[in-house]
């Protein structure tokens, strides 16, 4: 599990290194490009992946609540017990089934987005108002139709809230996934801890932080960007 | 299934180590959840009852949802050292922000007309707050407050790798306690978490005055 050498390279540390300071700042950028890069692509890769898959799976799944009600139990509660199992053992509780693998860790990741997707995008389909489903149907459009061009559009401020959450936690829990793979941010946070290297681990979590935040950013504006006509405060 | 039926023999056959890390797991979650009811739930309910500061109350808790808890207990590890107060740490600052927000929102958004009348009574802003602002707040109130407490108790695993103690340390060392001994502790969370969601849930009934029906919560009032 540990990259690297397991006996620390000792060589060339400055003052500050030996010592153990709170922060080293040569040492962070001489292993910038080494470790901290790749590591921060491989996390937007890891998210980027798992939100999708997620979204695709809670978006299927909360059109089929939508048209059929019976659907909803069954599926909020399998998403849910999914929700409360602790990242930490998930990600061990599969690696008898599917291996130290990436795959592992994006099936975890997968099941930790479903429960909000599915929730906020269920709730944004019903957030249309019957009146404007009604007048919908009084123009003639199909359900199909009346899907696509009224409940889809007014469903889109809970949807994109929906994948704010989700992308932030997946960002938060994908640093736990380094626990069984070197892949991530988290490689550094756990190669850090166990070697108790106080600038490895502030920048690693420095970084995840800074990552979750600027994504938390970014969807809020694109929440703006595809709804002007509403704030999508209410579901955030 | 048979290593569901291990993880059930391994409590049967360790049952003070259970019985231990379920105690260090519920102090340590009960600490923190703790302290973030005393810090969020005074300013929730203030800034909710002086309609201001939502800018504040939101964007803390949309900031606060964002951090990652791993991150957060490793950078707390830096400056605090390996221990309790640093996980707890960490673990108030993912809890404050789901009871602020819902605080702040459920008290914000009581009927304009029942303070108004509540006024027209003679009360004054605490008499406001106790018997008027409160009670129509609670469904809302405690979801957040709900919500934080199964967040934490949840988290509260990842302590295991900061010497925070609790049932993490069997989830994290599988080495020494097998995969049934894995299975157990997290499932053993799992049930952790309903029930202290439960007991909550429980609180809030009775909390609740007669001929105030419970509002169904928020969507998407969950945690990051």
């Amino acid at each position: 599990m540990a990259e690297g050498p397991i006996i620390p390279e000792f060589e060339r540390g400055s003052d500050c290194v030996r010592e153990n300071r709170l922060f080293c700042a040569d040492w962070a950028r001489d292993h910038w490009d080494d470790m901290f890069a790749p590591a921060l692509v491989e996390h937007v890769q890891l998210t980027l992946i798992a939100v999708g898959i997620g979204f695709a799976i809670s978006f299927l799944c909360a059109l089929a609540a939508y048209r059929l009600r019976a659907l909803e139990p069954p599926i909020a509660a399998a998403s849910a017990f999914f929700y409360t199992i602790p990242s930490l053992a998930l990600f061990q509780l599969l690696v008898p089934i599917t291996g130290l693998s990436l795959l592992t860790v994006e099936i975890a990741l997968v099941s930790y987005t479903l429960l909000i997707l599915f929730r906020n995008t269920l709730a944004g389909l019903r957030a249309a108002p019957p009146e404007v489903r009604e007048a919908a149907r009084g123009m003639g459009l199909t359900p199909w139709q009346s899907l696509v061009r009224v409940e889809l559009p007014l469903a889109l401020p809970a949807i994109v809230a929906g994948l704010r959450v989700a992308t932030v936690s997946t960002i938060a829990i994908a640093t736990v996934a380094a626990f069984l793979i070197p892949e991530g941010l988290g490689a550094p946070i756990f190669s850090g801890l166990r070697e108790y290297f106080k600038t490895k681990i502030l920048v690693a979590g420095g970084l995840a932080v800074a990552l979750a935040l600027l994504a938390d950013a970014l969807l809020l504006l694109l929440g703006r960007a595809v709804t002007p006509w509403s704030r999508s405060r209410r579901f955030a | 299934m048979s290593v569901f039926l291990d993880a059930l023999r391994f409590v049967g056959d360790n049952p003070d180590l259970m019985w231990e890390k379920t105690v260090e797991h519920l102090a340590l979650s009960g600490v923190s959840i703790g302290i973030a009811l005393l810090v969020a739930l005074p300013l929730g309910i203030g800034l909710g009852h002086l309609h201001r500061g939502s800018w504040i109350a939101i964007s803390l808790a949309n900031v606060g949802r964002a951090l990652p808890s791993l991150a957060l207990i490793a950078i707390g590890i830096a400056f605090l050292g390996i221990g309790f107060a640093n996980v707890a740490v960490a673990l108030v600052v993912l809890a404050v922000p789901p009871i602020l927000t819902n605080a702040y929102v459920a008290v914000d958004e009581v009927d304009p007309d029942a303070v108004e009348a509540a006024r027209g009574m003679g009360m004054g802003a605490t008499q406001v707050i106790a018997r008027v602002e409160l009670p129509l707040a609670l469904p809302l109130l405690f979801a957040g407050v709900r919500t934080a407490a199964v967040y934490v108790v949840a988290t509260a695993t990842l302590a295991g790798i900061a010497g925070g103690g609790g049932l993490g340390d069997i989830i994290v060392n599988q080495a020494s306690y097998r995969l049934e001994g894995v299975i157990a502790a997290a499932l053993w969370v799992s049930v952790l978490a309903f029930a202290v969601d439960a007991a909550l849930g429980l609180l809030q009934r009775v909390l609740t005055p007669h001929g105030l029906r419970p509002r169904r919560p928020v969507a998407g009032s969950l945690p990051g």
